[in-house]
């Protein structure tokens, strides 16, 4: 595929020669391993996360009456919470305004676009049979990364007309409050399991830390995003058992 | 080498998946668009559903059902570290400043006095409103004519045990029948997060002026805006006259 060697252009070989793997372009090889995660998607991840957790934990303070009690310092806790909240967007605009966008701009596109057998995956059990031809992310990943980020604008939304109520009428004060509580409970619980699947997938927990994913790895369970990289046959997908299953 | 950078961005789509349905902008659109309507009719649903839980949360003893968005129950908020805690033994209530006899109650003295009871609304004012709960107490107005308020007089000072959170009240309102000294909510003694063994409930005002944790009362002839007054909120905080809300008062 012409896009394929695209992607692996000469800007990115370049590179590859001089920088160390965890440097890297993202959807390239370097020897047996596949570059998944930029630098500047993995730094994007994990100031996320931290901001995130943040307005969480701090969420869960004002929300859960029990931990309200165990935490108090209702002023500290709320300031805590708000500069979080409003910090969010602060790395994706930060990344989102350079050239480094590349990596995050083409993930993001691939998060968003559910292939056949995306549908196929959620449809079905159980999900590791190998014969799904799964692309870079599988299913689940990429419905809980649109989830997250429907919810973070939702979120920032409620949370200014709550913080900034004045200019409000009561009605929209208290219909921004009971939005903010809705997203903070779907917020949990996607968070909730996003961190339990990563912990029980070390190699892609890994991959959001080194950036990369070893090639039999990729080979094996995300065939499709393997292929594309390491420049398979494309007549072979015409024939995968996906298609015919 | 920009533009370069920008076409490769773009094949993005012919690489990964020809067959694909781009769904992602779509769904966070539409969520973005969920949200607004829920901001502007989220009001009206949460009073709904506050109505359907009312019997489950009423006697819910887990606290799970408090979870729930919108199902009109009490937020806890206090201002120190960790909730302060005092037990009946140990509470006691000294009400001093301009008056003839300062007293000195403890619990049991307390609740030797004539009760009044009141079930009436509680208002935060962040907009949270829990119907219809059932108070126990002395008027506070009863503490006063016990102790004799002087001449010149104007205010009340309201101190909590917690060290931290004051309220202000003038005497003219602390005198109203619906202002009680209340060891009682929802017919069992109130509990330490809700402010026991015994707080203040102000019934036509916003819930900050029902300090919690009560421990002293001083009569003085001059405002001392409290806690959260000092932070901006209205010293008279009449529900649906001030903190530029319009909210319905308690009946």
């Amino acid at each position: 595929m012409a896009a394929t060697t695209s992607a692996r252009g000469p800007r990115g070989s370049v590179e590859l020669g001089a920088a160390p793997v965890s440097a890297a372009t993202v959807d390239t090889q370097v020897g047996d391993r596949l570059v998944r995660f930029d630098r500047v998607e993995r730094t994007l991840h994990w100031a996320n996360a931290v901001l995130l957790l943040s307005c969480l934990v701090t969420g869960a303070a004002m929300y859960v009456p029990a931990l309200s009690g165990l935490v108090g310092r209702r002023r500290t806790v709320e300031n805590i919470h708000v500069i979080s909240g409003l910090a969010l967007p602060v790395p994706f605009v930060a990344v989102l305004l350079g050239r480094w966008r590349r990596g995050f701009v083409r993930d993001a596109k691939r998060l968003g676009r559910f292939l056949d057998d995306d549908w196929r995956w959620l449809r079905r059990r159980p999900r590791r049979s190998g014969r799904l031809r799964i692309g870079k992310f599988n299913a689940g990943q990429k419905v809980n990364a649109v989830l997250v980020a429907g919810l973070l604008p939702v979120m920032l939304l409620s949370g200014a007309v709550m913080q900034w109520n004045q200019r409000f009428s009561d009605a929209w004060r208290t219909g921004a409050t009971f939005v903010h509580d809705w997203g903070f409970l779907a917020l949990f619980v996607l968070t909730v399991a996003h961190i339990a699947k990563a912990l029980a997938e070390p190699v892609l927990l890994r991959s959001m830390v080194r950036g990369w994913v070893s090639v039999s790895w990729a080979a094996h369970h995300r065939p499709r995003w393997h292929d594309e990289v390491v420049g398979d046959d494309p007549a072979s997908e015409v024939g995968a058992p996906a298609d015919g299953a | 080498m920009a533009v370069q950078g920008e076409a490769e961005g773009d094949r993005v789509e012919q690489v990964e998946g020809r067959d694909g349905t781009p769904v992602g902008r779509r769904a966070v659109l539409g969520m973005v668009g969920l949200g607004a309507i829920g901001v502007v009719i989220g009001a009206k649903v949460q009073s709904g559903v506050a109505r359907a839980l009312r019997p489950l949360t009423l006697n819910d003893r887990t606290g799970l059902a408090s979870l729930l968005p919108g199902s009109g129950t009490f937020r806890i908020y206090s201002v120190t570290g960790s909730l302060p805690s005092r037990s009946t033994s140990q509470w006691k209530l000294r009400l001093d400043g301009l008056v003839d006899t300062p007293l000195d109650l403890n619990y049991q003295q307390l609740r030797a006095l004539a009760p009044t009871h009141l079930t009436k609304d509680f208002q935060c004012v962040t907009g949270w409103r829990v119907s219809k709960v059932a108070w126990t107490g002395v008027k506070l107005a009863d503490l006063l004519d016990k102790a004799g308020v002087r001449a010149g007089a104007t205010h009340l000072r309201l101190y909590s045990f917690d060290g931290a959170y004051t309220e202000s009240l003038t005497l003219a309102q602390a005198r109203r029948d619906d202002v009680l000294v209340a060891y009682e909510m929802l017919g069992k003694p109130v509990t330490h997060e809700h402010g026991g063994p015994v707080r203040l409930y102000v019934a036509p005002m916003y819930g900050y002026k029902s300090l919690k944790w009560l421990e002293r009362i001083e009569v003085v002839n001059t405002l001392v805006p409290g806690y959260w007054e000092d932070l901006g909120y209205d010293v008279d905080a009449f529900i649906g006259q001030s903190n530029g809300r319009s909210d319905t008062p308690v009946s």
